[in-house]
């Protein structure tokens, strides 16, 4: 029989050992694709359209695309999203509706996301018939980006302190002007944390926009809402399984151009959050 | 000027009430048009055909039960990986790691959690297939396993992340009431620390299946898209397609209103009931210590 002390020296080492192997394929993934697909980044590849079957020129109008559809979905989901949590955090009461709206937003979540996409297509694209759109698509990637937004800020408003609320109305203030002027202002590094982390998951995201929003080739800018766009994650798709005889140097590229997109928004909230934390004065 | 703010304020209330009752909205606005364009394929295949074994759309047959089959043995292979995985390191992060170590693994687990599918299908395409296919020494390495091991990794974000919290959540003066009695660090951890947190564990393996089985363009991209059933035990190494994947790559290519184009959606309500009732689950667990916490500390 093992000592207690052997057995534990033993087991932390297996689990320390699992969890360095679970975490390393992160850092190898990242590190890999950097590797191979900064030959193919240049000025050009940047900034030009692609020609000649996508196999020459760049990917402007997918990086372009990928921009409209996550700032399209920042427009509709963060609204809705940050009313949503403040209805949760600070009007609710404990009963069966508050209920079954957080059973509704654990259930959003879980929806798969190509489930999304066809939801997208039935309702957007063809009984609204907004088409297959920038629009349509920014609508579909919104309510999938809900809960997250939703979840995130409502945690962020809870952890403002009931004493600022108290102090508030003590004074005068009502409860709109309490939530408006005291309690978002002090939640606001949370709430911004999670709004780009779900859009940050939007702009990753290829399947929601398949049916919904994405085209195989434009060889311009989309013109309005109402048109088609490329995206870098279908473009990525695209080009990795479709286009025969695709330089394997553009899919890179490619593929870390869009890892670039969404790891930089990734950075940017945990900058966001760890600033919040260490400034925080409550 | 009073009266004025008064409005104001019961607009302003009832616009956010309205967007809070939303979510629910949404959920039913999904279901309906599922239900929409997906019921009419049960008028239009026999229910028998939906449950054979053959799916080959062109000449009309649409059984889905190789599609759910292939879902299922993704899935579970994902699960046998991730859970290990995913419970090792959210013990390591919660209750082993220096501080320093946890604020360089969470971050990372959190990085994994952004990585686009889409993006972990083409590593896979292009270095995990091939590499699996000669080390295996499989016809192809666009297989169920393959399917796994990258789900595996999509699913561990939420997996580590949940468990993680539920870990963290258990009050301290369990763990130190065990430490006091002589146990060891080791001991306390697995004899108390985990069984306090079980149904956040639970949650969590849950929630990470949950994931798992709806992904789609990793699986689409590494998994060969065969639509066989997969009976065998060697159906782990040979390529397969799931409900997802038949979904996306197929949608593209039917009419609108056809039969295909409704089965496609008959596909997406299974989907919908697998993920809402893995969810219902989660979240009653959820529910249920929350009351067991309140019954505790009153």
């Amino acid at each position: 029989m093992l000592s207690r002390q052997l057995t534990q020296r033993l087991v932390f080492a297996f689990i320390t050992l699992t969890a360095v192997t679970t975490v390393l394929p992160i850092v190898l993934v990242v590190g890999y694709i950097a590797w191979l697909g900064a030959p193919a980044i240049s000025w050009e590849f940047l900034t030009a359209i692609p020609f000649n079957g996508m196999k020459e020129g760049g990917i402007w109008p997918a990086i372009v695309g990928t921009l409209y559809l996550t700032l399209g979905t920042g427009l509709i989901a963060v609204p809705l999203g940050v009313a949503a949590a403040v209805y949760l955090s600070e009007y609710a009461k404990d009963n069966r509706l508050t209920r079954t709206v957080r059973i509704a937003i654990i259930n959003l979540a879980g929806i798969p996301s190509v489930v999304y996409g066809l939801f997208g297509l039935g309702l957007f694209v063809l009984f609204l018939q907004f088409g297959t759109s920038i629009l349509a698509g920014c609508l579909t990637l919104s309510i999938m980006t809900l809960p997250v937004i939703i979840s995130t800020a409502e945690e962020a408003l809870r952890a403002v302190p009931q004493s600022f609320r108290v102090v508030s109305i003590s004074l005068g203030g009502t409860k709109w002007q309490t939530i408006w002027r005291v309690v978002l202002p002090q939640a606001l590094p949370g709430i911004l944390t999670g709004v780009i982390l779900g859009l940050e998951r939007a702009a990753g995201e290829t399947a929601p926009i398949l049916f919904t929003a994405a085209t195989f080739f434009l060889p311009r800018l989309p013109h309005s809402v109402f048109d088609e766009t490329m995206a870098l994650p279908y473009h990525l798709f695209v080009i990795s399984t479709q286009v025969p005889g695709m330089p394997i140097r553009v899919q890179y590229g490619t593929a870390l151009v869009l890892l670039a997109f969404v790891l930089s928004m990734n950075v940017i909230a945990t900058v966001i959050r760890s600033r919040a934390r260490a400034r925080r004065q409550w | 000027m009073k009266p004025k703010r008064n409005w104001l304020e019961l607009i302003v209330e009832s616009l956010i009430r309205a967007t809070g009752y939303s979510a629910i909205l949404f959920v039913a606005l999904i279901l309906i048009f599922l239900l929409r364009e997906g019921l009419p394929a049960l008028a239009e295949v026999k229910l028998g055909d939906l449950f054979s074994a053959r799916w080959y759309p062109i000449e009309e047959h649409f059984g889905l039960l190789p599609l759910i089959g292939g879902s299922l043995i993704v899935t579970l292979g994902a699960a046998l990986i991730a859970v290990p995985f995913g419970l090792a390191t959210a013990i390591f992060i919660a209750e082993i790691a220096p501080r320093w170590a946890r604020e360089v693994l969470k971050p990372l687990v959190e990085i994994l959690g952004g990585l686009p599918s889409v993006v972990l299908g083409f590593l896979g395409m292009v270095a995990l297939a091939p590499f699996l296919r000669t080390t295996l020494n499989t016809p192809t390495g666009l297989t169920a396993f393959t399917g796994s091991l990258l789900l595996a990794g999509m699913a561990l974000p939420t997996l580590v992340s949940v468990a993680e919290d539920a870990l963290d959540a258990v009050p301290k003066g369990y763990r130190d009431a065990a430490l006091a009695l002589g146990a060891t660090k080791w001991q306390t951890i697995w004899r108390v620390t985990v069984p306090a947190a079980r149904s956040g564990v639970l949650t969590a393996i849950m929630l990470g299946i949950g994931r798992a089985i709806g992904e789609t363009m990793t699986v689409m991209m590494v998994t060969g898209n065969a639509a066989r059933l997969p009976v065998t035990l060697n159906s782990f190494f040979l390529p397969v397609r799931t409900m997802t994947a038949t979904i996306a790559a197929e949608m593209g290519e039917v009419a609108n209103g056809s039969v295909h184009y409704h089965v496609l959606f008959t596909i997406g309500i299974v989907l919908f009931l697998i993920s809402f009732i893995v969810n219902l689950a989660a979240s009653a667990v959820v529910f249920q210590q929350r009351k067991r916490a309140e019954r505790l500390l009153s």
